[in-house]
C-alpha cells in the first residue's frame, strides 16, 4: 500500500459523459473542490447537437417545436421524470450557464429562444434539437429557408453519402444537390477517416485546394454542406476561411459516431474544466467504496484491467454520473440490473423478458430504458421507502430512472439540468 | 396488366427442399420456376443447427431416419465438400442421465449399421476440454457441420444457371382451378405489390411448415404440426466437434461448431400458428442452463444470436415430446384430394434434403413424362463465385490476399469489402432483381459480426445510394428493415456486453437519426 496516493476532495464526480462534464462545469462555477473520474467519455458518440426535449408522448411520435412546452406536458404526464424534479426556471438557467461555459471553452453553440431547430443527420433524416454547434448552424438555416445548396462528400469516406442526404431531403428541399469529390489531401489508402481529414484541413493550403475543387460546381448554390471534418479544434476558423474563399455559407453535417464533433465536445470541455481547477483523473475507475462515519466516502481508484488500487480519494460527497450500460453506471447481468459501485436499488422491469420489445423501432421504446436510480428532490438515490440511501450520495444524467432520453430526444438537456440540480443540492449539503 | 409466365414445374418454397427440387429438375432438363415469399432459407432451412447428422440421434426412436441420414451424410461429404466441415461428433452422458439409454446406445447404432466408437472419459475430455467433469460416458460418431446458407445458395445458383427462374418476395395468393387441375397460380410481389400469374403443368409445394397453408389454398389437405425450436449462436467456437447429449432427445442437447462459432439448441414448443416464431427469454435461459450441464462454459460465454425455426411434423403427434414424432419426410400426391397436378413434400431434415428432392423430382418426372434420371447423387455441387461471400471467414482471407487498397471494408466486423457487395448486387441484377439489404445480408456476412448491423447497415445504405440502387427515402426503410431483422435474434440475449451494444445502437439509430419516427419500412402486400 506504500505507493497508494491519497487525495481529499469535497466532491467526486464519477463519469465523464455529458452529465459528468456538465456537473464539473457547475461545480467549478460554484468553486467546489472537485475530482472527476472516468473511462472513455461517452461524448465521443455525441453528434454535437444538444437535445433538450422534442418527442412526447413517444408512443404517438408527437414532435414539439417548443421544448419548454414539451417539458410542461411531460412533467404533467410523467411526474416521475427527472425533469419534474426541477423548476423550469432552473432548467433554463442550467442550459444558459452550460452554453456560456461552452462559449468560453471555444465550442460555441447557436440556438433559437424557446424553440427547437431542425437539423440534418448523416442518414438524411431531420431531427429537432435545441442547440447547434456554430459550425453546423448554417445548415439549419439553409434547411429552413430551402436555400439552393450543395452537399459534398468524398470518395473513401464511408457512411456519408451526399446523394443519400440529398435524396432523402429532396421532397421538402428541392434545392439540395449532391457533389462527390476526391479529397484534396487524401493519403495512400482509399479509406478516409474523419480525423485525418480534419487534421489536414487545419492546413491552409489544403483548404484552398478544397475550395478550388468545389468552386466549379457551385452554380446557384448559396450554401455548401460538408461532413464534419473542418479541423479538430477550430472548425469555425476553417469554416470562415472556406466561406471567404468561396463567398458563400459553409456548414458541417455530423458524420456517424464516433465523430469529430464528439471528439471536439470532449476535448474542449476537458481543457476548460482543467483550466477551472477540476481535477480530472482520466482512464481510471473507482474500484472500491468505503463509507465513512462522517458521511463521506473513501474511493479506491485504479486501472480497470489490473484491479490494483493506485489512489484513494477521501471525499465528502459523490455524484454518480456514469450513465447506463455503455457508461457502466449500470450493469445488466442475465438475471437483473445492478448499480455496481454502491449496489443501490435499481428500478427495473420485473423480468428480463420485459426489458426489450420485439420491435427494435417500437414507437413505445423499450422498458429497460426506464430503468435506473430513483431519487429524492435533492437528487439522492433512494431506497424502497423513498428515503435517501446515503446523505452525501447524488446522481444525475442517464443513470436516473423514469426517462427515455433516446426516444424523447432529451439526452443533453437531461444531463445538464439534472447535473445542475444535483450540484445545487451538493453545494447546500457541503 | 398482370404478367403471366409459363413453365413445366412451379416450385413453392426457397428452403433446402425447394431449391434441391429445383436443381434436381433443372439437371434433368425440366423447365421450372421457384417462388419464395421471402428469400432463401426463411424458414427451418435457415434456422437449424447446421448439423450433418450421422444418424445416431435417431437410432433409438426412428431407425429408418437414422439409415437415411447415414447414407446422405456419406453422399453429401462427397458432393458438397465446400459446404461441410468434417468436425466429427460425440455423444456424451452426464451424471444423472438415464443409464439404460447409455447402455443400449451402442447396440442401437450397430443395428442401424452406424459407426459408433466408445471413448474413455479422459480421452473425451482431452479432445474437448469444454466438456463437464461430470461426464460419465462418451462415444464418437460421424457427425459433421454443414452450412445451410451456402448449400442452398449453391443449389439455387446452379439451378438458375441451368435455366430455372427464381422469384424472391413472391407470395402465392390463389390457385385457379378448372375441374381437377390447377390452371394457374396467382402471386403477389411482397415488396412492389406487383401481381403475377404462373401457368405450370405441375406444382410442387415445398413450403415446409407452411405446407398446410399452401395446400389449403388449393382445397387440399396436409396434416402439419408446428414445433418451434430455438437455438443460440455463441460468440466463440466452444468445441472442435459436434457434441450430442447421450439421452433421449431433449432441450439443448446438441452443440454444433462451425467456423468461429458454435450453435447450441434446441427447445421444442408446440405452436398453434406460424405468426410468432421467435425466441423467448425463457427458452434462451433454458438452453443456457441445460447446455451448461454438458459444457459449463455455456453459462458464461457470450452469445451473438438466437433464432427459432419450425419443424413441420407429420403424422398425428400428440405424444409427450414432438421430437419423438417421425423426422422422416412425406411426399403427397394430391390426386388423393382430387387435384391432379399438385404435390407436397414436407417434413424431413436438412441432412436428407437431397433424397427428398430426388423422390419428389422422380414423382414429378413420372407425371410429366420425363425419363431423365436423377443426377444429384453424382454431380457435385460446384462452389460458385456468387455464393462464396456467405461463407464465414472467406471475406477476410479474400481481402488480405487481394490487397486492393481501394476496396473499402463496408463491414468491419466480418471484413466484407465493397467489391463483395457489388458482386452480390450484380448477381441480383443478372436475374433482374432489385437488391435489398436483407437480401445482401443473406448472401454475405454483413450484420453477422459483433456490431450486428449497427455500423455496416449505414455504410451499405450509403454505398447503395451512391450506385443509384437506393433512391428517395428508401434508405431509411432499408436500414430499419435490416436492423429489425438482426434485432429478432438479439433481443433475448441482451445482457453483459450485448446490452451495451444495443444501447449504442439505439442511441445512434433512434436518439441521433430518429429512424423510429420515419414511416414503416415495407408495405405489406
Amino acid at each position: 500500500m506504500a505507493n497508494v496516493k491519497e487525495r481529499r476532495a469535497n466532491l467526486t464526480i464519477i463519469g465523464t459523459g455529458m452529465a459528468g462534464m456538465a456537473a464539473a462545469c457547475f461545480a467549478a462555477r460554484n468553486r467546489i473542490d472537485t475530482v472527476q473520474i472516468g473511462v472513455n467519455s461517452g461524448l465521443i458518440y455525441s453528434s454535437g447537437y444538444l437535445d433538450l426535449m422534442a418527442i412526447h408522448p413517444i408512443g404517438s411520435r408527437m414532435s414539439w417545436n417548443n421544448p419548454w412546452q414539451a417539458i410542461d406536458q411531460l412533467v404533467v404526464d410523467h411526474p416521475d421524470h427527472p425533469y419534474a424534479r426541477l423548476r423550469k426556471a432552473d432548467i433554463k438557467t442550467a442550459l444558459d450557464q452550460f452554453l456560456d461555459f461552452m462559449a468560453i471553452a471555444d465550442h460555441p453553440y447557436v440556438h433559437q429562444p424557446d424553440k427547437n431547430t431542425e437539423v440534418m443527420t448523416p442518414v438524411g433524416t431531420v431531427k429537432r434539437t435545441y442547440a447547434v454547434p456554430e459550425s453546423m448552424w448554417e445548415g439549419a438555416v439553409a434547411l429552413k429557408e430551402r436555400k439552393s445548396c450543395l452537399v459534398v462528400d468524398f470518395t473513401g469516406l464511408k457512411a456519408f453519402s451526399a446523394k443519400q442526404i440529398a435524396d432523402m431531403l429532396m421532397p421538402r428541399w428541392p434545392g439540395i444537390r449532391p457533389l462527390r469529390l476526391t479529397f484534396p489531401a487524401a493519403g495512400a489508402s482509399a479509406d478516409l477517416y474523419p480525423e485525418q481529414m480534419a487534421r489536414s484541413l487545419e492546413i491552409e493550403e489544403n483548404r484552398i485546394r478544397l475550395a478550388d475543387a468545389i468552386k466549379p460546381h457551385i452554380g446557384d448554390a448559396k450554401a455548401v454542406g460538408l461532413p464534419a471534418i473542418l479541423g479538430i479544434y477550430s472548425p469555425n476558423l476553417v469554416r470562415r476561411h472556406l466561406e471567404a474563399l468561396l463567398n458563400l455559407k459553409i456548414f458541417e453535417i455530423p458524420t456517424i459516431p464516433p465523430s469529430i464533433p464528439g471528439l471536439r465536445l470532449k476535448e474542449s470541455m476537458e481543457k476548460a474544466l482543467t483550466a477551472q481547477n477540476i481535477h480530472l483523473i482520466r482512464q481510471k475507475r473507482v474500484l472500491s467504496v468505503k463509507t465513512q462515519p462522517n458521511g463521506g466516502f473513501l474511493l479506491g481508484v485504479g486501472d480497470q484491467g489490473s484491479h490494483a488500487i493506485e489512489q484513494v480519494i477521501d471525499t465528502r460527497a459523490v455524484l454518480l454520473a456514469g450513465g447506463r450500460f455503455l457508461g457502466m453506471g449500470l450493469h445488466a447481468g442475465r438475471k437483473k440490473i445492478r448499480e455496481p459501485l454502491f449496489d443501490l436499488p435499481v428500478f427495473q422491469p420485473e423480468d428480463r423478458a420485459l426489458w426489450h420489445n420485439d420491435d427494435f423501432f417500437s414507437p413505445h421504446g423499450h422498458p429497460i430504458n426506464q430503468a435506473g436510480l430513483e431519487i429524492d428532490d435533492h437528487f439522492r438515490p433512494v431506497g424502497p421507502a423513498g428515503k435517501p440511501v446515503y446523505k452525501n450520495l447524488f446522481a444525475a444524467g442517464a443513470i436516473l430512472a423514469h426517462q427515455d432520453w433516446m426516444r424523447q430526444k432529451c439526452g443533453a438537456g437531461l444531463a445538464i439540468a439534472t447535473a445542475y440540480g444535483a450540484v445545487a443540492a451538493i453545494r447546500q449539503s457541503l | 396488366m398482370k404478367k403471366t409466365l409459363k413453365t413445366q414445374v412451379l416450385i413453392i418454397g426457397g428452403g433446402a427442399t425447394g431449391t434441391g427440387v429445383a436443381r434436381d429438375l433443372a439437371l434433368r432438363g425440366v423447365k421450372c420456376i421457384l417462388v419464395e415469399k421471402k428469400d432463401i432459407n426463411a424458414g427451418a432451412s435457415g434456422a437449424n443447427h447446421g448439423l450433418l447428422h450421422s444418424g445416431a440421434r435417431y437410432v433409438s426412436n426412428d431407425p429408418e431416419s437414422a439409415r437415411e441420414c447415414r447414407n446422405e451424410n456419406r453422399l453429401l461429404r462427397q458432393l458438397a465438400p465446400d459446404c461441410i466441415e468434417e468436425t466429427g461428433g460425440m455423444f456424451v452422458a452426464v451424471e444423472g442421465d438415464d443409464e439404460k439409454f447409455i447402455a443400449d446406445f451402442q447396440g442401437y447404432c450397430e443395428k442401424a449399421d452406424l459407426s459408433c466408437r466408445p471413448l474413455d472419459i479422459r480421452e473425451a475430455r482431452e479432445a474437448e476440454p469444454a466438456l463437464s467433469d461430470k461426464i460419465i460416458a462418451a462415444y464418437a460418431v460421424d457427425d459433421a457441420s454443414i452450412d445451410p446458407f451456402k448449400l442452398v445458395l449453391e443449389n439455387i445458383t446452379d439451378a438458375q444457371k441451368l435455366g430455372c427462374k427464381f422469384l424472391r418476395h413472391s407470395r402465392v395468393v390463389r390457385f385457379n382451378k378448372q375441374g381437377e387441375k390447377i390452371n394457374s397460380v396467382d402471386l403477389i410481389n411482397q415488396t412492389t405489390g406487383a401481381e403475377l400469374s404462373i401457368e405450370a403443368d405441375i406444382i410442387v409445394n415445398a413450403s415446409g411448415a407452411w405446407a398446410g397453408q399452401i395446400a389449403a389454398l388449393a382445397d387440399a389437405h396436409i396434416d402439419v404440426l408446428y414445433s418451434k425450436g430455438t437455438l443460440l449462436i455463441t460468440h466463440n467456437r466452444v468445441t472442435h466437434s459436434v457434441v450430442n447429449r447421450l439421452r433421449p432427445p431433449g432441450d439443448a442437447d446438441i452443440l454444433v461448431p462451425g467456423g468461429t462459432v458454435s450453435i447450441i439448441g434446441t427447445t421444442s414448443l408446440r405452436m398453434e400458428s406460424l405468426d410468432q416464431i421467435r425466441p423467448t427469454v425463457s427458452e434462451v435461459d433454458r438452453i443456457v442452463d441445460e447446455g451448461a450441464a454438458m459444457m459449463p462454459c455455456l453459462e458464461t460465454t457470450r452469445y451473438i444470436r438466437a433464432y427459432s425455426g419450425v419443424r413441420p411434423l407429420l403424422g398425428g403427434g400428440g405424444k409427450a415430446d414432438d421430437r419423438s414424432v417421425t423426422r422422416g419426410f412425406d411426399l403427397v400426391d394430391h390426386a388423393r384430394d382430387g387435384i391432379e397436378n399438385l404435390i407436397t413434400i414436407t417434413g424431413g431434415k436438412l441432412t436428407t434434403f437431397r433424397l427428398m428432392a430426388e423422390k419428389t423430382a422422380d414423382l414429378v418426372c413420372g407425371r410429366i413424362g420425363v425419363s431423365a434420371p436423377c443426377q444429384t447423387q453424382r454431380i457435385p455441387l460446384i462452389s460458385d463465385h456468387e455464393t462464396r461471400w456467405a461463407v464465414p471467414g472467406f471475406s477476410p482471407k479474400y481481402w488480405f490476399k487481394e490487397h486492393d487498397k481501394d476496396d473499402l471494408l463496408l463491414c468491419e466486423c466480418e471484413m466484407v469489402p465493397q467489391s463483395a457487395i457489388q458482386e452480390i448486387v450484380d448477381y441480383f441484377d443478372i436475374f433482374d432483381q432489385q437488391p435489398d439489404m436483407r437480401g445482401i445480408g443473406k448472401r454475405s456476412r454483413i450484420g453477422k459480426g459483433s456490431c450486428q448491423g449497427n455500423f455496416c447497415s449505414l455504410r451499405i445504405a450509403s454505398f447503395l445510394y451512391d450506385r443509384d440502387l437506393l433512391s428517395a427515402d428508401q434508405g431509411a426503410g432499408e436500414i430499419r428493415s435490416f436492423i429489425h431483422e438482426r434485432w429478432k435474434g438479439q433481443r433475448c440475449l441482451l445482457w453483459e456486453t450485448p446490452v451495451v451494444q444495443a444501447e449504442l445502437q439505439e442511441a445512434m439509430h433512434c436518439g441521433f437519426f430518429g429512424l423510429e419516427l420515419t414511416t414503416e419500412s415495407r408495405k405489406a402486400f
